[in-house]
Protein backbone atom coordinates (compact mmCIF):
# COMPACT_ATOMS: atom_id res chain seq x y z
CA UNK A 1 0.00 0.00 0.00
CA UNK A 2 2.85 2.09 0.76
CA UNK A 3 5.18 3.74 -2.11
CA UNK A 4 7.96 1.64 -2.44
CA UNK A 5 10.72 5.27 -1.81
CA UNK A 6 9.74 5.77 1.39
CA UNK A 7 8.94 2.41 3.51
CA UNK A 8 12.49 1.92 4.02
CA UNK A 9 12.97 4.82 6.27
CA UNK A 10 12.03 4.68 9.75
CA UNK A 11 8.16 6.20 10.33
CA UNK A 12 8.21 9.51 12.26
CA UNK A 13 4.74 8.73 13.26
CA UNK A 14 3.10 5.28 14.02
CA UNK A 15 -0.51 4.45 14.21
CA UNK A 16 -0.97 1.14 15.33
CA UNK A 17 -4.58 -0.78 16.10
CA UNK A 18 -5.91 2.53 17.93
CA UNK A 19 -9.39 2.07 19.31
CA UNK A 20 -11.17 4.84 20.69
CA UNK A 21 -14.68 4.90 22.36
CA UNK A 22 -17.23 7.60 22.97
CA UNK A 23 -19.88 6.35 25.23
CA UNK A 24 -19.44 2.49 23.82
CA UNK A 25 -19.31 3.76 20.64
CA UNK A 26 -16.26 3.39 18.47
CA UNK A 27 -15.21 6.53 16.54
CA UNK A 28 -11.64 5.10 15.61
CA UNK A 29 -12.13 1.44 15.49
CA UNK A 30 -8.23 -0.35 14.84
CA UNK A 31 -6.59 2.27 13.10
CA UNK A 32 -3.18 1.71 11.52
CA UNK A 33 -1.26 4.06 9.76
CA UNK A 34 2.64 5.26 9.15
CA UNK A 35 4.29 8.44 8.37
CA UNK A 36 7.44 9.04 7.17
CA UNK A 37 10.11 11.49 7.12
CA UNK A 38 9.13 14.69 5.39
CA UNK A 39 6.27 12.99 3.42
CA UNK A 40 3.24 15.04 3.26
CA UNK A 41 -0.28 12.73 3.90
CA UNK A 42 -3.54 14.00 3.58
CA UNK A 43 -6.24 12.13 5.85
CA UNK A 44 -9.87 12.47 4.51
CA UNK A 45 -12.89 11.75 4.92
CA UNK A 46 -16.60 13.22 5.78
CA UNK A 47 -17.78 14.63 8.83
CA UNK A 48 -17.86 12.36 11.61
CA UNK A 49 -15.37 9.80 10.17
CA UNK A 50 -13.04 10.10 12.89
CA UNK A 51 -10.55 12.23 11.37
CA UNK A 52 -9.91 14.96 13.54
CA UNK A 53 -9.89 12.62 16.44
CA UNK A 54 -7.27 10.94 15.17
CA UNK A 55 -5.39 14.20 14.46
CA UNK A 56 -6.32 14.62 18.22
CA UNK A 57 -4.38 11.22 19.40
CA UNK A 58 -1.64 11.80 16.94
CA UNK A 59 -1.14 15.57 18.66
CA UNK A 60 -1.80 14.03 22.52
CA UNK A 61 -4.34 15.78 23.64
CA UNK A 62 -6.78 12.25 23.41
CA UNK A 63 -5.24 9.11 24.10
CA UNK A 64 -6.83 5.71 22.47
CA UNK A 65 -8.59 3.32 24.42
CA UNK A 66 -6.41 0.33 22.78
CA UNK A 67 -3.34 0.29 20.12
CA UNK A 68 -0.83 3.35 20.77
CA UNK A 69 0.65 6.20 18.68
CA UNK A 70 4.93 6.60 18.36
CA UNK A 71 5.34 9.95 17.74
CA UNK A 72 9.52 10.38 16.77
CA UNK A 73 9.83 6.78 17.96
CA UNK A 74 8.35 7.25 21.49
CA UNK A 75 5.14 5.78 22.23
CA UNK A 76 3.10 8.35 24.00
CA UNK A 77 1.36 5.92 26.30
CA UNK A 78 4.46 5.80 28.09
CA UNK A 79 5.36 9.43 28.35
CA UNK A 80 4.39 11.48 31.32
CA UNK A 81 3.03 15.11 31.41
CA UNK A 82 6.76 16.42 31.54
CA UNK A 83 7.86 13.58 28.09
CA UNK A 84 4.84 14.86 26.74
CA UNK A 85 5.67 18.61 26.87
CA UNK A 86 9.30 18.19 25.67
CA UNK A 87 7.58 16.03 22.48
CA UNK A 88 5.10 18.59 22.08
CA UNK A 89 8.24 21.40 21.51
CA UNK A 90 8.63 18.82 18.37
CA UNK A 91 5.46 19.53 16.27
CA UNK A 92 3.43 22.00 15.40
CA UNK A 93 -0.36 22.50 15.08
CA UNK A 94 -2.11 24.91 12.58
CA UNK A 95 -5.75 24.54 14.08
CA UNK A 96 -8.88 25.39 11.94
CA UNK A 97 -9.21 28.87 13.49
CA UNK A 98 -5.62 30.03 13.37
CA UNK A 99 -6.59 30.13 17.32
CA UNK A 100 -4.88 33.22 18.08
CA UNK A 101 -5.09 34.92 21.26
CA UNK A 102 -6.76 38.17 20.84
CA UNK A 103 -5.43 40.22 23.39
CA UNK A 104 -1.86 40.15 22.01
CA UNK A 105 -0.58 41.57 18.39
CA UNK A 106 0.03 39.12 15.52
CA UNK A 107 3.90 39.39 16.33
CA UNK A 108 2.98 38.80 19.89
CA UNK A 109 1.36 35.70 19.29
CA UNK A 110 3.98 33.76 17.13
CA UNK A 111 6.82 35.03 19.84
CA UNK A 112 4.72 33.53 22.45
CA UNK A 113 6.41 29.73 22.09
CA UNK A 114 9.61 31.20 21.71
CA UNK A 115 9.63 33.05 24.90
CA UNK A 116 7.96 30.52 26.90
CA UNK A 117 9.96 27.76 25.76
CA UNK A 118 13.41 29.13 25.07
CA UNK A 119 16.32 31.09 27.19
CA UNK A 120 16.76 33.66 24.05
CA UNK A 121 17.57 37.11 24.08
CA UNK A 122 14.48 39.43 23.12
CA UNK A 123 16.16 40.85 20.25
CA UNK A 124 16.88 37.07 18.77
CA UNK A 125 13.56 36.14 19.39
CA UNK A 126 12.07 39.54 17.62
CA UNK A 127 14.31 38.33 14.32
CA UNK A 128 13.15 35.09 14.66
CA UNK A 129 9.20 36.57 14.50
CA UNK A 130 10.54 38.74 11.38
CA UNK A 131 11.51 35.99 9.96
CA UNK A 132 8.59 33.77 10.59
CA UNK A 133 5.86 36.57 9.61
CA UNK A 134 7.94 37.16 5.98
CA UNK A 135 7.75 33.19 5.47
CA UNK A 136 4.23 33.07 5.59
CA UNK A 137 4.11 37.05 4.10
CA UNK A 138 2.54 38.46 7.27
CA UNK A 139 5.71 40.99 8.17
CA UNK A 140 3.37 44.05 7.78
CA UNK A 141 0.84 42.82 10.09
CA UNK A 142 3.48 42.27 13.14
CA UNK A 143 1.59 44.84 14.78
CA UNK A 144 -2.11 44.16 13.91
CA UNK A 145 -4.12 42.58 16.25
CA UNK A 146 -6.22 39.19 15.19
CA UNK A 147 -9.46 41.34 15.20
CA UNK A 148 -7.90 43.29 12.59
CA UNK A 149 -6.93 40.63 9.96
CA UNK A 150 -8.84 38.49 7.33
CA UNK A 151 -9.65 34.66 8.09
CA UNK A 152 -6.99 33.88 6.02
CA UNK A 153 -4.24 36.26 7.83
CA UNK A 154 -5.25 34.42 10.36
CA UNK A 155 -4.28 31.60 9.43
CA UNK A 156 -0.87 32.52 8.18
CA UNK A 157 -0.78 33.69 11.35
CA UNK A 158 -1.35 30.60 13.15
CA UNK A 159 1.08 28.94 10.65
CA UNK A 160 3.72 31.29 11.47
CA UNK A 161 3.27 30.81 15.09
CA UNK A 162 2.86 26.57 14.61
CA UNK A 163 6.34 27.13 12.70
CA UNK A 164 8.00 29.33 15.24
CA UNK A 165 10.24 26.82 16.69
CA UNK A 166 10.95 24.73 13.86
CA UNK A 167 8.90 21.75 14.26
CA UNK A 168 9.90 18.42 12.95
CA UNK A 169 6.27 17.34 12.24
CA UNK A 170 3.60 19.89 11.39
CA UNK A 171 -0.70 18.59 11.68
CA UNK A 172 -2.74 21.51 9.96
CA UNK A 173 -6.75 20.69 10.89
CA UNK A 174 -8.79 21.75 7.43
CA UNK A 175 -5.96 24.25 6.67
CA UNK A 176 -8.29 25.30 3.41
CA UNK A 177 -11.45 25.87 5.28
CA UNK A 178 -13.23 28.76 5.04
CA UNK A 179 -10.79 30.57 2.37
CA UNK A 180 -11.53 31.86 -1.18
CA UNK A 181 -9.52 29.88 -3.67
CA UNK A 182 -6.54 32.04 -3.81
CA UNK A 183 -5.83 32.23 -0.35
CA UNK A 184 -6.29 28.45 0.26
CA UNK A 185 -3.75 28.20 -2.77
CA UNK A 186 -1.39 30.15 -0.73
CA UNK A 187 -1.81 28.05 2.30
CA UNK A 188 -1.21 25.12 0.25
CA UNK A 189 2.18 26.57 -1.10
CA UNK A 190 3.06 27.58 2.34
CA UNK A 191 2.58 23.89 3.32
CA UNK A 192 4.79 22.20 -0.06
CA UNK A 193 7.58 24.69 1.07
CA UNK A 194 7.87 23.77 4.09
CA UNK A 195 7.92 19.82 3.79
CA UNK A 196 10.07 19.77 0.28
CA UNK A 197 12.68 22.74 1.10
CA UNK A 198 13.12 22.39 5.12
CA UNK A 199 11.90 18.37 4.66
CA UNK A 200 9.19 18.94 7.87
CA UNK A 201 6.60 15.86 7.75
CA UNK A 202 3.16 17.42 7.17
CA UNK A 203 0.23 15.35 8.68
CA UNK A 204 -3.11 17.30 6.69
CA UNK A 205 -6.63 16.64 7.70
CA UNK A 206 -9.03 18.05 4.99
CA UNK A 207 -11.75 17.23 3.05
CA UNK A 208 -10.92 20.04 0.52
CA UNK A 209 -10.23 17.77 -2.46
CA UNK A 210 -8.14 20.27 -5.17
CA UNK A 211 -5.73 21.04 -2.26
CA UNK A 212 -5.53 17.38 -0.77
CA UNK A 213 -4.33 16.62 -4.39
CA UNK A 214 -2.14 19.50 -4.76
CA UNK A 215 0.04 18.78 -1.44
CA UNK A 216 -0.50 15.10 -0.81
CA UNK A 217 2.71 12.79 -1.25
CA UNK A 218 0.05 9.79 0.05
CA UNK A 219 -3.39 9.73 1.53
CA UNK A 220 -5.53 7.93 3.66
CA UNK A 221 -9.31 7.48 3.59
CA UNK A 222 -11.31 7.12 7.02
CA UNK A 223 -15.06 6.15 6.70
CA UNK A 224 -16.77 5.67 9.96
CA UNK A 225 -14.21 5.39 12.48
CA UNK A 226 -12.28 2.80 10.12
CA UNK A 227 -9.52 2.95 7.70
CA UNK A 228 -10.14 2.55 4.37
CA UNK A 229 -7.24 2.78 2.17
CA UNK A 230 -3.72 4.41 2.41
CA UNK A 231 -1.73 4.81 -0.67
CA UNK A 232 0.05 7.39 -3.26
CA UNK A 233 -1.82 9.84 -4.16
CA UNK A 234 -1.92 8.29 -7.94
CA UNK A 235 -3.51 5.83 -6.69
CA UNK A 236 -6.24 7.97 -5.42
CA UNK A 237 -6.39 9.94 -8.92
CA UNK A 238 -6.85 6.45 -10.86
CA UNK A 239 -9.56 5.57 -8.27
CA UNK A 240 -11.13 9.31 -8.75
CA UNK A 241 -10.72 9.15 -12.48
CA UNK A 242 -11.83 5.55 -12.93
CA UNK A 243 -15.19 3.70 -13.94
CA UNK A 244 -17.35 2.41 -10.89
CA UNK A 245 -16.53 -1.16 -10.47
CA UNK A 246 -18.86 -2.37 -8.33
CA UNK A 247 -16.44 -2.40 -5.16
CA UNK A 248 -18.19 -0.98 -2.71
CA UNK A 249 -14.99 0.20 -0.94
CA UNK A 250 -14.00 1.78 -4.35
CA UNK A 251 -16.87 2.96 -5.06
CA UNK A 252 -17.11 4.92 -1.53
CA UNK A 253 -14.30 6.71 -2.23
CA UNK A 254 -14.93 7.52 -5.40
CA UNK A 255 -18.20 9.18 -4.46
CA UNK A 256 -16.39 10.90 -1.77
CA UNK A 257 -13.59 12.58 -4.17
CA UNK A 258 -15.53 13.48 -6.66
CA UNK A 259 -18.65 15.00 -4.46
CA UNK A 260 -21.38 13.19 -6.42
CA UNK A 261 -24.56 13.33 -4.86
CA UNK A 262 -25.63 9.71 -5.77
CA UNK A 263 -23.45 6.83 -4.55
CA UNK A 264 -22.88 4.32 -1.36
CA UNK A 265 -22.03 7.07 0.82
CA UNK A 266 -25.60 8.40 -0.01
CA UNK A 267 -27.35 5.20 -0.47
CA UNK A 268 -25.86 4.03 3.30
CA UNK A 269 -27.52 7.36 4.56
CA UNK A 270 -30.92 6.65 3.14
CA UNK A 271 -30.88 2.99 4.32
CA UNK A 272 -30.20 3.73 8.07
CA UNK A 273 -33.82 2.35 9.30
CA UNK A 274 -35.31 5.85 9.05
CA UNK A 275 -39.40 4.31 9.14
CA UNK A 276 -38.79 2.63 12.45
CA UNK A 277 -36.72 5.29 13.11
CA UNK A 278 -39.77 7.75 13.14
CA UNK A 279 -42.25 4.99 13.96
CA UNK A 280 -40.82 4.55 17.02
CA UNK A 281 -40.47 8.27 18.18
CA UNK A 282 -44.45 8.39 17.10
CA UNK A 283 -45.32 5.08 19.04
CA UNK A 284 -43.47 6.67 22.29
CA UNK B 1 21.96 19.05 30.26
CA UNK B 2 25.75 18.73 28.84
CA UNK B 3 27.59 21.21 28.05
CA UNK B 4 26.65 23.02 24.53
CA UNK B 5 29.48 22.22 22.33
CA UNK B 6 30.28 26.00 20.72
CA UNK B 7 29.38 25.73 16.66
CA UNK B 8 32.28 27.87 15.62
CA UNK B 9 35.48 25.33 15.71
CA UNK B 10 38.22 27.21 14.29
CA UNK B 11 38.90 31.20 13.49
CA UNK B 12 42.13 32.16 11.88
CA UNK B 13 42.97 35.65 10.71
CA UNK B 14 43.89 35.09 7.17
CA UNK B 15 46.40 38.01 6.56
CA UNK B 16 49.20 39.60 8.63
CA UNK B 17 47.22 42.77 8.85
CA UNK B 18 44.57 40.83 10.83
CA UNK B 19 41.96 42.33 7.87
CA UNK B 20 40.22 39.31 7.12
CA UNK B 21 38.81 36.87 9.74
CA UNK B 22 37.69 33.37 8.70
CA UNK B 23 35.00 31.57 11.20
CA UNK B 24 34.38 27.81 10.89
CA UNK B 25 31.23 26.51 11.98
CA UNK B 26 30.74 22.78 12.05
CA UNK B 27 27.67 20.35 13.33
CA UNK B 28 24.06 21.54 14.10
CA UNK B 29 23.39 24.88 14.47
CA UNK B 30 19.52 24.95 16.66
CA UNK B 31 18.36 26.13 19.88
CA UNK B 32 20.30 24.70 22.08
CA UNK B 33 23.63 25.73 20.82
CA UNK B 34 22.50 29.02 18.86
CA UNK B 35 23.32 31.46 22.33
CA UNK B 36 27.50 30.13 21.86
CA UNK B 37 27.08 30.69 18.33
CA UNK B 38 26.20 34.14 18.78
CA UNK B 39 28.71 34.66 20.92
CA UNK B 40 31.14 32.89 18.73
CA UNK B 41 30.13 35.11 15.80
CA UNK B 42 30.62 38.48 17.62
CA UNK B 43 33.71 37.91 19.28
CA UNK B 44 36.09 38.73 16.23
CA UNK B 45 34.80 41.98 16.04
CA UNK B 46 36.61 43.29 18.66
CA UNK B 47 39.35 43.26 16.64
CA UNK B 48 38.07 45.27 13.84
CA UNK B 49 38.81 43.44 10.72
CA UNK B 50 37.66 44.75 7.50
CA UNK B 51 35.68 41.45 6.18
CA UNK B 52 34.39 38.31 7.99
CA UNK B 53 34.08 34.95 6.18
CA UNK B 54 32.03 32.74 7.38
CA UNK B 55 32.53 29.15 6.60
CA UNK B 56 29.65 27.15 6.95
CA UNK B 57 30.53 24.03 5.04
CA UNK B 58 30.26 21.69 8.03
CA UNK B 59 26.73 22.81 9.43
CA UNK B 60 24.48 20.19 8.43
CA UNK B 61 21.51 21.62 9.71
CA UNK B 62 20.67 25.17 11.18
CA UNK B 63 17.81 26.02 12.50
CA UNK B 64 16.00 29.72 12.40
CA UNK B 65 17.36 30.92 16.17
CA UNK B 66 20.98 29.96 13.90
CA UNK B 67 19.63 32.09 11.34
CA UNK B 68 18.65 35.28 13.74
CA UNK B 69 22.29 34.83 15.28
CA UNK B 70 23.93 35.48 11.49
CA UNK B 71 21.02 38.28 11.13
CA UNK B 72 22.15 39.89 14.30
CA UNK B 73 25.90 40.02 13.55
CA UNK B 74 25.14 41.32 10.20
CA UNK B 75 23.21 44.12 11.61
CA UNK B 76 26.65 44.56 14.03
CA UNK B 77 28.79 44.24 10.90
CA UNK B 78 27.01 46.80 8.46
CA UNK B 79 27.36 49.14 11.46
CA UNK B 80 31.17 48.42 11.62
CA UNK B 81 31.25 48.32 7.98
CA UNK B 82 33.02 44.88 7.96
CA UNK B 83 32.34 42.96 4.79
CA UNK B 84 30.65 40.17 5.75
CA UNK B 85 30.42 37.00 3.78
CA UNK B 86 28.82 33.22 4.29
CA UNK B 87 30.40 30.60 2.37
CA UNK B 88 29.68 26.71 1.40
CA UNK B 89 26.14 26.57 2.73
CA UNK B 90 24.98 22.87 2.18
CA UNK B 91 22.02 22.53 0.13
CA UNK B 92 19.73 21.81 3.40
CA UNK B 93 21.48 24.85 4.99
CA UNK B 94 21.02 27.08 1.58
CA UNK B 95 17.18 26.30 1.74
CA UNK B 96 16.28 27.85 5.40
CA UNK B 97 17.84 30.95 3.84
CA UNK B 98 15.83 30.64 0.54
CA UNK B 99 12.62 29.82 2.71
CA UNK B 100 13.15 32.64 4.96
CA UNK B 101 14.43 35.05 1.66
CA UNK B 102 17.24 35.64 3.62
CA UNK B 103 19.04 34.70 0.31
CA UNK B 104 18.58 37.82 -0.49
CA UNK B 105 20.16 39.83 2.33
CA UNK B 106 23.65 37.89 3.14
CA UNK B 107 26.34 37.62 0.75
CA UNK B 108 26.67 34.28 -0.25
CA UNK B 109 29.42 32.42 -1.64
CA UNK B 110 29.73 28.80 -2.94
CA UNK B 111 33.19 28.35 -0.55
CA UNK B 112 35.91 30.10 0.96
CA UNK B 113 37.71 30.64 -2.08
CA UNK B 114 35.24 32.32 -3.61
CA UNK B 115 34.48 34.45 -0.64
CA UNK B 116 38.10 35.46 -0.74
CA UNK B 117 38.48 36.20 -4.26
CA UNK B 118 35.65 37.96 -5.39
Amino acid sequence: MCDTDTTERRPVIRVVDLVKRFGGRAVLNGINLEVHPGETIVIMGGSGCGKSTLLRHMVASLFGDEGRVELLGQNLNDLNESGLNALRLRFGILFQSGALFNSMTVGENVALPLREHTGLDEQTIDIMVKIKLEQVGLREAADLMPSEISGGMKKRAGLARAISLDPEILFYDEPSAGLDPVTSAEIDQLIMDLSGKLGVTSVVVTHEMDSAFTIADRMAMLDMGRMLKIGPRSEFEALRDGPETGDETGDLIRQFLRGDPEGPITARRLSTGYEEDILATAGE
Amino acid sequence: MAEVENPVRNVRWLDPEKKIVLLEAVGEVDLHRSSAFQKALLEPLSRRPQRMIVDLSGVSYMDSSGVASLVKLLSRVRRDNVDLRLAGLTPRVRSVFEITRLDTVFNLYPDVQEALDS
